[in-house]
């Protein structure tokens, strides 16, 4: 790093060397340029192959856990869970209680995701609106949902009103936060081009806000989904059941008090189970035709 | 090739003229017809620390099919002075008129040709970015936008790669799809910011040639900006050589004797030397026209 070894005597001519020209040596030799690959490394490339690869060993792992403990009270086998799970749900208890609970997530999902479009559109387009879509996020994110259980009981009373108020207050913030940091991580050239075009307003937001900042609001989505679900079954092992049918939660609490361990695993399982399905089937399938496609994401 | 006699004379007391001067009226037919008329353009903008003036009653303007090029050292206004004609933004004083019209906003008659590649929308195929804008702005068919971008896809040899996403393809190829895309909407006047100055010297080399070679088939008008000299003269019909910061007019030189084929030759080196000349005079001590080569 010394600067005199920098120093080689300034003027000295360098060496001459002879040049040459050639002809590019003959290639054929290499074989196929590209080569399909084998079975074998296909399917380790498979992601969905290396995820149920996973889900396995953590499968066998359970069960020969739960055998050596052998105290289906406290810690029933994988066994006799997906026994209860599959019982359960030909009975028709298990789908009805999931078709509740998710009736309510959709319905408070769907509003949160309304909500967060209409704030983030106005924070994007009046600075006014920036400042109260940030303060609102930095007062409200950390309220955890459940917190606001009591206040919409009294509000809304027992049933799905205060189910959904809990469940857009837990989806709200977080999508808004990312989608808002999605548009203003929009590269400066690409709303100059848009504007070029002669974008404004909503169309802007529309035709380039949203489909560049997707990566963004994408991620926001999967958070405010987990958020939404988390919050659900939080509330409805709280307050249980509304009406007659009750949800998921319900269906949890149900099986703890008549310390049914083996069905407490079922109604957990279901809920990894659905977690699973949205992520890894519906998420992926957008994630894939969308920023993956594009090259926003790897 | 005495370039210097064609400068307008109206130009050398440019930055010394006063803002208030009797001009022709609006859309009034001169004997040449101006696409394209700055008046005492003086651009400002602020950074969080100062305010900023980037142009200093800047007067020029483009004619019809003019390869019409902005040179200067860098920091002297000349991509600002682009982005106002785009009507990104007001300036400060001065007017500039498009067919005699102010200019007030952003608008599809000014296409931009940016130098970064991320103005292509990574959302969109090659073919769909091409028509994206003709579909925006509703000024064509359904159809006729469709046989217009393939065939300026085609201009630009990007045939093969009409339905890739722009994520695939290399830096000359995405700036010819955007300079494709600009070229679809047929626009008054084609805007570029230093397009080529991202690119390697030997891509940058090949898109100015095909930049000429499709000018030479559509003669459309374009306003380019650069700080390459060399580039300048190339690409360029008529050279405005902007002074450092803040910009303000130097001079307005004809290069449209030269191009590629004159690189190496006398007049090219002359061209060359006089906007050396003119660009670094002040650090070569006031000198008009400088003796020693120093390049």
């Amino acid at each position: 790093m010394s600067m005199v070894s920098l120093g080689r005597g300034e003027g000295a001519a360098l060496p001459r060397r002879p040049e040459f020209e050639i002809q590019p040596i003959d290639a054929s030799g290499i074989g196929e340029v590209a080569r399909p690959l084998s079975t074998l490394e296909r399917t380790v490339n498979n992601d969905a192959v290396r995820k149920v690869a996973i889900l396995v060993v953590l499968a066998v792992v359970w069960e020969l856990y739960a055998r050596w403990l052998s105290n289906p009270l406290l810690f029933p086998s994988f066994g006799e869970t997906v026994a209860t799970f599959v019982g359960d749900l030909t009975s028709g208890t298990l789908l009805d209680r999931v078709a509740t609970s998710m009736r309510s997530l959709l319905l408070g999902y769907g509003a949160g995701l309304a909500l967060a479009a209409v704030m983030t559109t106005i924070a994007v387009s009046t600075r006014f609106g920036t400042d109260l879509l940030n303060t609102l996020t930095a007062m409200f994110n950390p309220l955890p949902a459940i917190a606001l259980l009591p206040l919409a009981l009294i509000w809304f009373g027992l049933g799905m009103g205060s189910l959904i108020f809990v469940i857009v207050h837990s989806v709200l913030w977080a999508v808004s936060l990312n989608t808002l940091t999605g548009f203003r991580s929009v590269p400066e050239v690409l709303r100059m081009s848009g504007r070029n075009y002669g974008l404004k307003g909503v169309r802007y937001v529309i035709y380039i806000l949203i489909p560049a900042a997707f990566p963004a609001i994408l991620a926001g989505l999967k958070i405010g989904w987990a958020f939404a679900w988390r919050t659900l079954i939080a509330a409805e092992l709280v307050f249980g059941v509304s009406s007659r049918s009750g949800g998921l939660g319900w269906y949890i609490f149900e099986a703890r008090s008549e310390l049914d361990t083996a069905r407490v695993f079922s109604g957990l399982l279901a809920v990894i189970l659905i977690g699973l399905l949205v992520e890894s089937v519906i998420f992926r399938a957008i994630e894939k035709r969308t920023v993956q496609r594009w090259g926003m994401q790897n | 090739m005495t370039s210097s006699a064609i400068a307008q004379p109206r130009h050398i007391a440019g930055p010394l003229r006063s803002g208030g001067r009797a001009s022709p009226a609006p859309g009034a037919d001169t004997v040449m017809p101006k696409l394209l008329e700055v008046e005492g353009l003086t651009l400002q903008y602020k950074t969080p620390q100062h305010l900023v003036t980037a142009t200093y009653r800047v007067d020029c303007a483009v004619h019809d099919q003019d390869r019409y090029v902005i040179l200067g050292p860098s920091g002297c206004g000349k991509s600002t002075m682009l982005k106002a004609i785009g009507g990104f933004m007001k300036p400060e004083e001065g007017h500039i008129r498009l067919r005699g019209r102010e200019i007030v906003g952003p608008g599809p008659d000014r296409m931009m040709v940016f130098q970064e590649f991320e103005q292509l929308m990574p959302w969109k195929t090659v073919m769909e970015n091409v028509l994206f804008p003709m579909r925006i702005s509703g000024r064509f068919k359904r159809k006729d936008a469709m046989e217009r971008a393939l065939s300026v896809i085609d201009k630009v040899k990007l045939t093969k790669f009409r339905d890739a996403y722009p994520h695939t393809l290399s830096g000359g190829m995405k700036m010819r799809v955007a300079i494709a895309r600009a070229m679809a909407m047929e626009p008054d006047i084609l805007l570029m910011d230093e397009p080529f100055a991202a690119l390697d010297a030997l891509t940058r080399r090949k898109m100015q040639d095909e930049l000429l070679q499709l000018w030479e088939q559509v003669r459309f008008t374009l306003m380019f900006v650069t700080h390459s000299i060399e580039e300048a003269i190339i690409v360029g019909s008529r050279i405005l050589v902007l002074s450092p910061h803040p910009g303000r007019v130097r001079a307005e030189l004809d290069a449209s004797e030269l191009d590629f084929r004159s690189v190496g030759t006398p007049e090219f080196g002359a061209l060359s030397q006089k906007i050396h000349g003119l660009l670094f005079e002040h650090e070569l001590g006031h000198v008009p026209q400088p003796e020693e080569p120093e390049l």
